[in-house]
């Protein structure tokens, strides 16, 4: 994959020409994308189709815990979690990954060692991101080494409200450069960016800047994600795909707790991306609590009878 | 995963409401049959089942609904504000507490989706309610000078796109400032107006104060041109509506007419494209385009047409349309088989006269009245579809250069109801909204309604408004 | 009062603070006692509750209630309060039983006129209800500015208000100045008569279960003075409606309002046995109450030309 996607190669040039690039993006009205949002909350998504897709949320969950009490075996308990979620029901899917801090990673990645499960690590200064490049690249280095698959980075907020838009895409470059085969998910922590279109602009200059996921938050703020800021990031990676052929993955973090949110965010996928991103390789659920509501709404279609947290597993 | 995100039918209770077998005219408080016994069919244009059998009114009727509420009035006008007011309040909480039978109802002889119904319909059926019910003891105080009286009987002919909306915005000013009323709804949606009679009668409201007549246009004509009523309110098309300007020529009595529309939705290249796309969807898709204030004309920016295009096109590829009570339907039935082959006629015009013509690929339903989201691009001020209002889910794509031309075109039309513009800037949106004859205006967004906001056109759309403050001077004496 | 011997249970009036129902942080109560038929004299009438006195620090703490309400009362639309506002017409009239007891014992009414002052006073929440979504289409409006701009001017609650209500009419006249000053959007830290604070506190309850999101209404009872002059010099309090103070201690607060330009709505002239409340409550009220706690604001913005010189329009 490129670095700078061809179709855009001007854009990245300057500084200045990142902005001009960045300010003539399509503005986003916020009103107008809150209410589609809103409307696409209100499909009803019932039997088969609520089967599917709580599978396939499932399947697309990573799994995360980010704590600055993480010990060895809570991220062992959170894998094993991750690799075989229902005891009870041995056909409930596996989820995406375990996503975890980058002193974890190698415990992690032992912990789901031929599952099939990936192992995310968060890296860059998570989450706020304020450390120079040199730290931020070897938390990077430190990650991958340790057997990351993925790599969680932050932008720096700093240099994009005070409109360094050419340092944060440098440095997205240079994480990217740093990743070698593990993929790239890029958080703009929509929380501090604030407005609509700060994302959308957050969001191109990730994508411009090879970026295999654009992500919406880290967890560690008062909002997080929401379904209109990734319905506007699925706008993004839709438009960009169009326009470069390059598709970029989705990872909306923080606050889905329930299965309702889930699929409200499927449907968003369905009815904004398509059905491309319909699969863990391209959407992502950044939670925690959301796999036991899963687990908990599986059991009741199966069984019948609305489950209880007695009966699924607490990590 | 292979296999796509397909939705499982998701089917609104039918059993939340109960259709009798048949249903009279509403006058003086009771239900009555026809004097002449005529009856006719209600059908759900989803599936062409009928739903019910309900009287047809003749001349007859139209006089004894009129004497009702010709009887109903002294005592209704000369009840303190305060107490009409609660009336009204009463009749908006039954409305919000039946809201889901009554969404069901619409859904079911209308044809529209019940997402339209649940959620836009019958929340603003409410709100209107409520809102005229505030007024009804503040009428000192809305401009209109120290007590002003209310003018007698209205005459209230309303159409089927909205039967239960339409009916709220005739009945609720009418009432809060002391007339009384004689409402006739469409010959294809009687129904709701007749559960409307119920709710009266649920409420407590005086017999006589709320008439519902069930016919077809010569009854609407007995009550319009009656001599004992004093205003005659009408919405519908603009060919009706001039025979009924002609009509009360020489007579006292006081008209609002809400007719038909060609709205313009104006599409700068500094739109928000994504909200633009999903405004001209509404604009024109909303009701199944069966709206008189739609965006049926796009006028779209020459810079970003095709960018506009292809995102409207992909957009449309992903609309619902089928059973209308399914909740994840975005397209219901057209609502009657004569409405269907009009549009059918039109579209045939646009293709004939050169326009290109695209479909949003979705299957029909065998039975009912359906057709597919469709847009007309190519299509000059000189054709069919570019100068007709439609009255479908059909959308003409024009384009523009400058403002200056976006204005003319727009503003070039027999109709000025409504219109759109889509710009990030706002004074490009003052000067244009300040250069469109237009009664309704909307910036980024589109078929905004509220009860607080007066509703109507320039123009051959119409005159008089109905809602907010100014929709009160219909119904008073205010010379 | 029932057939049987059965003993009644009293109730502990409490203060209404932030949708909460605490005692006076002071520990200190007052007797409430029944308004004796011969108004004025010094006798005493028949104990009826025991009345939280609050301290200052209840004023200080509904005031930091009331801001806090305010942001999402303020920002909730005109259509939503009205509904709000009606709902409590709807509570209250399924509890007028209780409120006319309350009103007769504590203002020495008739059995009747207790009952015509509570219907008014639901009536009065129906009228108040109607007003939020129209007062900004009497107060505010266009305005044909000579150039070219869009000028609209917009009332706007002005916040916290402070407000005493009247004296004696403890419930049409306690709500005659309540619903006004949240109708609009503002909230409010209520001081109840302080001889007939009963109904005040007891309308709290109503207030709590009709939807009226906690600290937009804040009732506390004492001896008015007390709990006046505190909020009358606070800081974050931007009106106060005097209406429940006599003329001496109405300058005063008004002297303690202008420190942070407090808007004042003053008392109506007093009546011959000095009284200040002499307002007739049953009137139709005008719209000056709601207005007395609005702001307006003016938003300006060019509406400029379609296109550069020589453009056809």
């Amino acid at each position: 994959m490129p670095t700078t996607a061809p179709a855009f190669a001007d854009a990245t040039a300057s500084d200045s020409a990142l902005r001009r690039f960045l300010f003539g993006l399509p503005g986003v009205d916020a009103v107008g994308l809150e209410a589609r949002a809103a409307s696409l909350g209100t499909r009803s998504i019932k039997t088969t189709a609520k089967a599917y897709a709580i599978d396939l949320a499932i399947s697309m969950i990573d799994l995360t815990t980010l704590e600055g009490a993480d010990t060895p075996g809570k991220v062992r308990a959170l894998a094993a979690k991750a690799v075989n979620p229902d005891p009870t029901d041995r056909t409930t899917p596996r989820t995406a990954a375990v996503c975890v801090y980058p002193d974890m990673a190698s415990t992690a990645a032992a912990a789901v060692a031929g599952s099939g499960v990936k192992v995310a690590s968060v890296a860059t200064a998570f989450p706020a991101g304020r450390a120079a490049l040199d730290v931020k690249l070897a938390d990077v280095r430190d990650a991958v080494a340790a057997g990351a698959d993925e790599i969680d980075m932050v932008i720096d907020r700093g240099a994009f409200l005070s409109g360094r838009f050419l340092k944060v895409y440098e440095e997205i470059l240079a994480v990217k450069a740093e990743c070698g085969p593990a993929r790239l998910k890029v958080i703009f922590e929509t929380g501090e960016l604030s407005t609509y279109d700060n994302i959308r602009r957050a969001s191109w200059i990730g994508m411009l800047a090879g970026a295999d996921f654009i992500k919406t938050s880290t967890g560690k703020v008062a909002t997080n994600a929401t379904p209109a800021n990734t319905l506007l990031m699925l706008e993004a990676v839709r438009d960009f795909r169009a326009a470069t052929g390059v598709q970029i993955g989705v990872k909306p973090a923080g606050g889905i707790r329930t299965t309702k949110d889930a699929v409200k965010f499927l449907v968003l996928v369905n009815e904004t991306a398509g059905e491309d991103w319909l699969d863990p390789h391209w959407f992502r659920f950044g939670a925690s609590s959301l796999l036991n509501d899963l687990l908990m709404q599986r059991q009741k279609l199966s069984t019948g009878r609305y489950s209880g947290p007695d009966y699924v597993t607490v990590d | 995963m292979a296999s796509a995100f397909e939705y499982a039918p998701a089917p609104e209770s039918r059993s939340v409401v109960d259709i009798a077998p048949s249903y009279g005219l509403f006058i003086d408080g009771e239900f009555t049959e026809a004097a002449d016994g005529k009856v006719f069919k209600t059908v759900s244009p989803s599936s062409e089942e009928v739903l019910s059998e309900v009287a047809q009114a003749g001349t007859a009727d139209v006089d004894r609904a009129v004497k009702a509420a010709r009887k109903a009035f002294e005592k209704w006008s000369a009840l303190p504000g305060s107490e009409r007011a609660k009336y009204l309040f009463r009749i908006a909480r039954i409305i919000q507490e039946r809201s889901r039978e009554l969404a069901v109802l619409e859904t079911l002889d209308n044809g529209k989706p019940i997402k339209e119904t649940r959620d836009a319909d019958l929340p603003l059926v409410a709100a209107h309610f409520f809102y005229y019910a505030g007024w009804a003891d503040k009428l000192d105080h809305a401009g209109y000078g120290a007590n002003p009286r209310p003018l007698g009987v209205a005459g209230q002919v309303i159409p089927w796109n909205f039967p239960l909306l339409m009916l709220a915005w005739k009945i609720a000013p009418a009432l809060a400032t002391g007339n009384t009323v004689v409402l006739k709804p469409a010959e294809t949606t009687p129904l709701s107006a007749l559960f409307f009679a119920d709710i009266c009668r649920q409420a407590g409201l005086p017999k006589g104060v709320v008439n519902i007549l069930t016919g077809y246009g010569d009854a609407g004509e007995a009550l319009v041109t009656h001599p004992d009523v004093n205003k005659v309110a009408f919405t519908g098309s603009t060919a009706v509506g001039k025979a009924i300007a002609r009509s009360v020529a020489g007579t006292d009595k006081k008209v609002t007419l809400e007719l038909g529309g060609k709205g313009a939705n104006i599409v700068f290249d500094d739109a928000p494209i994504d909200q633009a796309v999903e405004g001209i969807v509404t604009g024109i898709f909303f009701n199944q385009g069966q709206v008189c204030c739609a965006g049926s004309r796009l006028l779209v920016q020459e810079s970003v047409q095709d960018e506009v295009l292809d995102a409207l096109k992909r957009r449309l590829s992903t609309l619902r349309l089928g059973d209308p009570l399914d909740k994840n339907t975005d397209i219901g039935a057209i609502n009657s088989a004569e409405q269907l082959a009009r549009i059918t006629s039109l579209v045939e015009t646009g293709e004939a006269e050169g326009a290109e013509r695209w479909s949003a690929p979705c299957e029909l339903p065998s039975s009912g009245y359906w057709f597919a989201p469709t847009l007309f691009t190519n299509v000059t001020q000189a054709h069919t579809v570019a100068r007709d209002e439609i009255f479908g889910p059909v959308l003409s794509v024009l384009s523009f250069r400058t403002p200056d031309e976006a204005v003319a075109k727009a503003n070039n039309s027999q109709y000025g109801l409504s219109a759109g513009i889509w710009t990030e800037k706002g004074s490009r949106i003052l000067a244009v909204a300040n250069k469109l004859r237009a009664g309704v205006v909307w910036a980024n967004t589109f078929n905004k309604f509220d009860p607080t906001s007066p509703f109507g056109g320039y123009k051959e759309s119409g005159f008089g408004r109905e809602g907010g403050r100014h929709g009160l001077e219909a119904y008073l004496d205010v010379r | 009062m029932s057939d049987n011997n059965r003993l009644g249970v009293f109730k502990t009036y409490k203060l209404y603070v932030g949708g909460k129902f605490p005692r006076s942080e002071s520990g200190r109560v007052y007797e409430v006692t029944t308004k004796t038929s011969a108004a004025g004299t010094a006798g005493k009438g028949q104990w009826l509750a025991n009345a939280p006195q609050s301290s200052r620090k209840d004023a200080r703490d509904a005031v930091v209630a009331a801001r806090k309400a305010f942001g999402g009362w303020s920002g909730a639309t005109a259509y939503n309060r009205g509904q709000v506002l009606y709902r409590v017409a709807e509570m209250l009239e399924g509890r007028k039983e209780q409120f006319v007891r309350e009103v007769a014992a504590s203002e020495g009414l008739s059995k009747s006129k207790a009952a015509a002052a509570v219907d008014a006073a639901i009536d009065r929440w129906v009228w108040y209800a109607g007003w939020t979504d129209k007062i900004g289409q009497i107060a505010g409006g266009a305005n044909p500015v000579a150039g070219p701009f869009f000028n609209l001017s917009t009332p706007e609650p002005t916040g916290v208000v402070a407000v005493l209500a009247p004296q004696k009419s403890s419930f049409l006249g306690l709500v005659s100045v309540i619903a006004p000053v949240i109708a609009t959007g503002n909230t409010a830290v209520v001081i109840a008569s302080a001889d007939a604070p009963l109904p005040a506190l007891s309308l709290g309850e109503v207030l709590a279960t009709s939807d009226v999101p906690g600290g937009v209404v804040n009732i506390l009872s004492g001896v008015t003075a007390e709990i006046a002059a505190p909020l009358a010099a606070h800081q974050d309090v931007n009106a106060i409606d005097l209406t429940g103070a006599d003329a001496e201690l109405a300058k005063e607060l008004e002297i303690a309002a202008a420190d942070n330009l407090k808007r004042v709505l003053r008392p109506q002239p007093v009546d011959t046995d000095g009284a200040s409340d002499s307002e007739d409550w049953l009137a139709s009220p005008g719209t000056h109450r709601l207005t007395a706690f609005l702001e307006t604001k003016t938003v300006w913005h060019p509406t400029g030309a379609l296109g550069a010189a020589g453009s056809s329009y």
